[in-house]
């Protein structure tokens, strides 16, 4: 966004590529909604966009203090927008505590609206400031403008007849309308949407819209100080079809339902509540009407037990949690390798080690994911790059896990779930189904024979007569399933696990370049949720010239089969990922390629000029 | 290893597998199981709808000995899996085996959810007192001052009661019985296979190796007789050699008392009658113990209620009959990716 043009344009709009807003206040007040509201209007003006929630651990915070600070960031444009964006355009602060949490944030010359009514004393100290940062010149890098939007609310709302709670409760709207203003958004969506959510209550409906107006009319109106204009954000080059917005979150419910379509199978949910993973589990239990039993088990270890059974008992398990779930489950994952049975487990990672920081993402969990089990324990391991790419992760995962008998573990992360972005609603009907087998024919049943393409043991399950087998988490003898201690018939089931598992690599597409060539001086490699920032990051070198390429793992393991031939053709490798060097470790000890660490464990995502300025430093090396 | 269906009666030698039984000679387990597989002839349960879920112990062995579907999981964990199973296929018939330290050690967790959800399974713990396959512990039900190679001074623990606990959880079918019960067990294991939700039954179990007789002052021929009292609804809690002993209720320290009938007055008007739907009653037979009180026998507790996965799936035909779909119809999935705000990009 325009940073000094100080000219007022009261009717003309500045025309930007993008920008980036950020709603920032109280736990209390709203700001998720507003965001997302925010994010439905800008999506309806045709912009590309991605949105970073961005909330407090504490359910509800002591009203006005730094940690109960909650924001939702919002990065749109007339291009293709990758990332929530590095930097803030504009950032509304509803109190002293957002302010102070997010300055940090704002491009230097960017634009702060702040509620002046809520900066009186008591709420300046609970933020830490010794005096209010609007009284001395801490804030003269940026354009600031002070509005009492309490006040402004509580007088829109007054018609309505609502207490002083209640009608400050509205203000979150009344700087929604300024923001829609400054921005030319349409309110109608909004309204629509307000009046749905508070059916029954019209009074409080119609405070919102009242609230909403009135911060819309106050932009047009009121004399705003200079540097502070309306903008236009034309409508991205996307390609057409039919758009909705959609969270990491929600495509992973789908996903997963359209994968058990494709199966013709039903899915047994089973999970323990985890930030930031238990929205999934009420997503699909919203969803009964589908193919899908949900199940809230006692703890993390029982939902995979129950999930497990379910496989046994001919549906498919699926369990979800976020690292430290999935850290307890993991005995009971060995059992699923041992008896090679479907199971998928979906981790939405989270900062670690132990509890850290729940809210926070990070990408910390691959070693746990490939190996981090007792015993030899290969499984699969697919991740997610985006909230839309979810969808097809589900998928794929149901896909693997039924075709190959094998748990499936699935990697999403905090950033991914939560965040939005449009996306292009595919056509069911194009997906090729992949119905599964059950073993039915008694003659020559045995519970440890193999496919001789995919090394799958048959999937046999209960309520079929003539096939009744034990199997357990005892060690197996080859084909008969009887327990074994037999050294040599270990090492061959050892081998077998193994080799079921790299199998798959077979049936995984090769490894594709994303942006650049397929050899040359640098390649940058991420997985998961990094790919937003790399691939503008790597777009923005190849604008200014420098031969670098993108390259996104789906599949982390197997590894697709062609990766390592792939690198090969690259002088440098890099891999940025939101963990201490997790994937950069895996590459080198399986395709023995010298691939270097770009890191970051903030708890946030990476920075578009992070990995620029990696990039830089490997060119220039 | 697998048998084929005949269309003759099956015979309690039908519900063995080719496996051979490898627990200690003289252990419990081998009653129980010979038990067990009465039960299934009697049943004449269909062996492809039979499963049989444990955890890990000696007793956990049991699936290997069972001709039906068999699953040895994980320490513990059994009634989460099976739950699962249950889930899954409502139709299956589902027995869980475990022990002491497996269900009310590691696996006390779920053994509590398990019975105050309601899930339909017969849950068969094997209570012998002791941890046998780790060679020896003393177990959450080992008696204070049980020597055991970690307790060699004697534990100092006090012990929980199976069936105690069962009904303190939540669990609306409790029994007892014991390895050597041959006549009783299959009626109590009939009984609990017969009740729709979660049914616990205790069974006492003689671990020859590590803890051997530790129920013999109430299981050996001499003493049971006055040390067992075999609770049958609708009829009086009486007991004895010469069935004259009683239980009576002294109101005064609301707790069972032994009364001989016929003694100082006694007459049996004043025995208590057993009502296995009274939860009180129950709990206060559960908890009795030598020297001053018999041990109960049979069925304790029963009262019904709607298991657990009865109700999942009634909420998801509930469901599914709002969104107007028909038996076997499948929802859009091109319908629901397109619920909610849509926009169309030229």
């Amino acid at each position: 966004m325009e940073g000094s043009a100080a000219l007022r344009t009261a009717h003309k709009r500045i025309e930007l590529e993008h920008a980036v807003v950020r709603f920032a206040g109280d736990s209390g007040d709203g700001m998720q909604l507003t965001g997302s509201q925010f994010t439905l209007a800008t999506a309806l003006a045709g912009n590309d966009l991605s949105t970073f929630p961005d909330f407090p651990a504490e359910i509800r915070a002591p009203a006005g203090t730094t940690y109960g600070v909650s924001a939702f960031q919002i990065h749109f444009g007339a291009r293709e927008i990758k990332t929530s964006g590095d930097e803030l355009d504009v950032l509304v602060a509803m109190n002293p505590a957002a302010l102070k949490v997010n300055l940090d944030e704002v491009k230097p010359g960017g634009l702060i609206l702040v509620d002046v009514g809520a900066f009186g004393d008591k709420n300046v100290q609970k933020a830490g400031y010794e005096a209010s940062p609007l009284a001395d010149d801490s804030l003269k890098a940026y354009r600031v403008v002070e509005i009492d939007m309490s006040r402004h609310t509580q007088e829109a709302v007054k018609p309505f007849g609502l207490s002083k709670k209640e009608a400050l409760r509205c203000k979150n709207m009344w700087a929604l309308g300024l923001v829609y203003w400054m921005f030319g958004r349409d309110r109608s969506a909004t309204e629509a949407w307000l009046k749905g959510k508070f059916a029954g209550r019209e009074e409080i409906a119609d405070a919102n819209i009242a609230a909403l107006r009135a911060g819309e009319a106050f932009g047009e109106t009121a004399e705003m100080p200079t540097g502070v204009h309306t903008y236009a954000v034309p409508p991205a080059h996307i390609d057409a079809g039919l758009y909705r917005n959609v969270t990491g979150t929600e495509a992973m419910a789908w996903g997963l339902l359209a994968g058990m379509r494709l199966a013709g199978l039903e899915m047994t949910f089973c999970s323990y509540p985890i930030t930031p993973a238990s929205q999934l589990l009420h997503a699909l239990a919203g969803l009964k009407q589908f193919e899908v039993t949900t199940f809230q088990a006692e703890d993390e270890i029982a939902a995979c037990a129950a999930a497990i059974g379910a496989s046994y008992a001919g549906k498919v398990g699926v369990t979800s949690s976020s690292g430290p779930g999935v850290a307890l489950k993991t005995e009971a994952i060995g059992l699923a390798i041992a008896t090679e049975l479907p199971l998928i487990v979906v981790n939405s990672q989270r900062a670690g080690p132990s509890t850290g920081m729940p809210t926070k993402t990070e990408q910390s969990d691959l070693y746990q994911a490939v190996y981090g089990r007792n015993g030899d324990s290969p499984l699969i391991v697919l991740a997610a790059r985006s909230p839309g790419d979810c969808f097809e992760v589900g998928i794929e995962a149901v896909r693997l896990a039924t075709r190959y008998m094998t748990p499936v573990i699935v990697l999403t992360d905090g950033y991914i779930v939560n965040a939005s972005q449009p996306w292009r609603i595919p056509d069911f009907n194009d997906y090729e189904p992949f119905p599964a087998k059950f073993a039915t024919d008694p003659e020559g049943f045995h519970p440890y024979t193999r496919d001789a393409e995919t090394l799958a043991r048959p999937w046999a399950i209960p309520g079929t007569p003539g096939l009744e087998h034990r199997i357990g988490g005892l060690e197996k003898q080859d084909v008969t399933g009887n327990v074994s201690y037999d050294p040599a018939n270990h090492q061959k089931m050892t081998d077998l696990r193994a080799e079921k598992v790299r199998h798959a690599a077979d049936d995984i597409p090769e490894q594709t370049v994303e942006q650049g060539e397929t050899s040359g001086r640098l390649a940058v490699v991420g997985w998961g949720s990094t790919y937003g920032p790399i691939s503008r990051a790597v777009h923005n070198l190849r604008a200014q010239g420098h031969g670098v390429s993108h390259i996104h793992l789906r599949h982390i393991w197997p590894l697709p089969r062609n990766l390592g031939e792939l690198l090969g053709g690259f002088d440098k490798v890099i891999v940025p990922e939101m963990n201490n060097g997790q994937l950069v470790t895996l590459l080198r000890a399986e395709l023995m390629i010298p691939a270097h660490r770009v890191d970051k464990v903030t708890g946030k995502p990476f920075k578009i000029s992070e990995i620029e300025a990696a990039m830089r430093a490997e060119l220039e090396d | 290893m697998t048998v084929v269906d005949t269309p003759e009666k099956l015979q309690a030698k039908d519900y063995a597998s080719d496996q051979e039984v490898r627990w200690c000679p003289g252990c419990g387990d081998y009653a129980i199981l010979k038990a067990v597989q009465r039960t299934l002839a009697d049943l004449q349960a269909p062996r492809e709808k039979t499963v049989f879920v444990s955890g890990i112990g000696c007793a956990a062995r049991f699936p290997y000995y069972v001709s039906t579907y068999g699953f040895h999981t994980i320490h513990g964990r059994a009634p989460a899996l099976a739950t699962g199973v249950k889930l899954a296929n409502p139709e299956l018939d589902v027995w869980v085996v475990t022990g002491d330290g497996d269900a009310l050690s590691i696996g006390g967790n779920h053994l509590l959810h398990v019975l105050r959800r309601n899930v339909n399974l017969q849950i068969l713990l094997f209570n012998n007192e002791i941890y046998g396959l780790t060679k020896g512990q003393y177990s959450p039900t080992s008696h204070a001052g049980t020597r055991s190679p970690s307790t060699p001074t004697g534990s100092v623990e006090a012990p929980v009661n199976a069936c105690a606990f069962a009904l303190g959880s939540g669990a609306r079918f409790v029994a007892r019985s014991v390895d050597t019960l041959q006549k009783q067990l299959p009626d109590v294991l009939k009984r609990a296979q017969a009740y729709e939700g979660a049914s616990f039954v205790e069974i006492l179990q003689n671990c020859i190796v590590y803890n051997d007789g530790v129920f013999g002052h109430f299981t050996d021929k001499a003493t049971q007789a006055d040390a067992q009292v075999h609770v049958v609804h609708g009829e009086p809690l009486i007991f004895g050699k010469n069935r004259d002993k009683g239980l009576r209720l002294n109101p005064k320290t609301i707790e069972l008392e032994v009364v001989t009938v016929g003694e100082g007055g006694v007459g049996e008007d004043e025995v208590l009658v057993h009502d296995e739907t009274n939860l009180r009653l129950a709990q206060m037979l559960a908890a009795m113990e030598p020297p001053h009180l018999p041990v109960a026998m049979g069925v304790i507790y029963n009262d019904p209620a709607p298991s657990y996965e009865t109700l999942v799936h009634q909420q998801r035909r509930e469901v599914r009959e709002k969104n107007g779909l028909k038996d076997g119809q499948l929802p859009d999935i091109n319908e629901l990716l397109r619920g909610g705000y849509t926009w169309t990009v030229e």
